[in-house]
């Protein structure tokens, strides 16, 4: 497979057309570039395109205007180049957990027992073992996350597209998830573009938050967000606080904008 | 566990069992004239009468093997077209104004139409059912392909499923719970067109024995035919409702 996960966002102006009512202008001549193995996170109000920007990179829907190449190759559709994982998980409920973590690999002809294999190592990098027979109905919110993450990471992306992965579960979920997520990223350097309107998480997981203005989405600024040291400890040093009350700052802002143009 | 729940099932049906007692009280204490309606004890003597020379049984063959034909041609047609419908615009487009129209239309309005067209035999009953059950399949259908969240779709092509994949591996599961609630209305819909039809139409089977005894005034065998009908009705229902649970085991 390809190993260059390069995204280059060229200009890209896209409007939500909701079956009723009149499009919604969402992205304006939006242009970022994610360097391989990049860690990002997209960060802006509610609203304002950070989604629909990543479904996009996903293939998930027509461009309108402008270019995301990933990799030097336009997108046009889907493919196994870009693992997803979404908010609500999105697993398939007739599925087990296997045969979730099986989907990908049955497309990519791997052989059958190296993909049970395959998967089972990818299982138990989450810690579902025990787990495999399970329906998505039978898992709490942070299992089936797992069995989402382990599905999208089976297939081996060169891209994991992340949507407020975390959105949906519990502060103590959500804290052991980032943990994991970050060893995961450690251990297979994907290029990450992650999704959240949690500055605090945006900081801690990612190495450049980009964030974004209220609708219509436009790139607002870019900052850096690497530290010495790793580890939940550095969510308490000054200039982990500095930075992260900085981007709170100039997102505040945004947000306000966006509750405001709600009202209106 | 055992005795208790051969005991909650006494309990459940236990209003049948009055029901039966009332009807048999109603009649011999002269409440409901005899001429109207056989005792219920005469009915049951009546339908094993029926049964135990076989004649009930194989009519009862000949209703059904109509009432599946009927439906399964409405299953494989149904779901298809719903299906279809609901991934295709331009599918929907021309489908939709038919399902419109010919929704509300009481299908055994159609039973001249059938017998017209497709004369006296098994043909015009058949034809009759499977109309009758198409639509409530197809809109169930329908609305289950297009209850199908994006997500799950985005996700399988993600994982390197193309369009066509995903209509069978991903739209056809994710819609199988309204699918099946469809074919379950359908069901019903099928043994209340197999018997009406077969008043009207038929040399032969359950309806045509009912229609058949009340004509003759041979009332207790008369009751025993539709009581016959409402049991194969109740078995045919819960039967699929066990299919379903056994399809549908993903769902908590």
């Amino acid at each position: 497979m390809a190993t260059d996960g390069t995204i280059r966002i060229e200009n890209v102006t896209h409007h939500y057309r909701p079956p009723k009512g009149r499009p919604v202008h969402a992205l304006d001549s939006v242009s970022l570039e994610v360097k391989n193995q990049e860690f990002v996170a997209l960060l802006g109000p509610s609203g304002c395109g950070k989604s629909t920007l990543l479904y996009l990179i996903g293939g998930f829907m027509p461009i309108e205007s402008g270019t995301i190449r990933v990799g030097g190759k336009p997108v046009t559709e889907p493919g196994p180049d870009r693992g997803v994982v979404f908010q609500h998980f999105a697993l398939f409920p007739w599925k087990t957990v296997l045969g979730n973590v099986l989907y990908g690999l049955e497309h990519l002809r791997v052989p059958k027992d190296e993909a049970r294999e395959r998967a089972q190592r990818f299982i138990d990098m989450v810690h579902l073992t025990g787990f495999e027979d399970s329906y998505p109905s039978q898992l709490s919110g942070g299992m089936k996350q797992r069995a989402a993450i382990a599905r999208t990471l089976a297939v081996d992306p060169d891209i994991l597209l992340m949507d407020e992965p975390f959105g949906a579960l519990d502060a103590q979920t959500r804290g052991i998830m980032q943990e994991e997520l970050l060893s995961i990223w450690q251990g297979t350097r994907k290029t990450v573009v992650f999704v959240t309107h949690d500055v605090r998480e945006a900081v801690y997981l990612a190495e450049r938050v980009v964030m974004m203005t209220a609708r219509p989405g436009r790139i607002m600024e870019s900052v850096d967000t690497r530290f010495d040291e790793g580890g939940p400890g550095v969510m308490d040093r000054p200039d982990f606080v500095e930075k992260s009350s900085y981007i709170w700052n100039r997102i505040k802002g945004e947000a306000m904008a966006a509750v405001t143009a709600k009202a209106s | 566990m055992q005795g208790s729940s051969i005991l909650s099932t006494f309990y459940r049906y236990s209003p049948l069992l009055l029901l039966a007692l009332m009807w048999e009280a109603a009649v011999r204490t002269g409440v409901i004239s005899e001429l109207i309606l056989p005792p219920f004890s005469e009915t049951l003597t009546g339908w094993w009468a029926l049964a135990s020379d076989g004649a009930l049984f194989t009519q009862a063959a000949s209703s059904l093997k109509r009432a599946v034909s009927g439906l399964a041609l409405a299953i494989v047609f149904g779901t298809t077209a719903g299906i279809l419908m609901a991934w295709n615009v331009k599918i929907r487009t021309f489908l939709n104004p038919l399902i419109q129209m010919f929704y509300p239309m009481p299908k055994s309005a159609l039973i001249p139409v059938m017998i017209l067209w497709f004369g006296l035999g098994d043909m015009s009953k058949v034809v009759l059912i499977f109309l009758g059950c198409l639509l409530p399949i197809v809109v169930s259908s329908f609305n289950g392909a297009r209850g199908v969240e994006d997500v799950l779709i985005w996700s399988a092509r993600s994982l390197g499923a193309s369009r066509r994949q995903v209509l069978w591996q991903i739209i056809v599961p994710a819609a199988m719970p309204e699918i099946l609630t469809g074919i379950r209305t359908a069901l019903a819909i099928s043994f209340v067109l197999l018997v009406s039809s077969e008043f009207v139409i038929a040399r032969d089977g359950i309806g045509f024995m009912i229609s058949g005894f009340g004509d003759e005034g041979v009332y207790d065998r008369m009751f025993a035919c539709i009581m016959t009908v409402v049991a194969m009705g109740f078995f045919a229902d819960r039967l699929f409702q066990l299919f379903m649970r056994r399809v549908l085991i993903w769902r908590e």
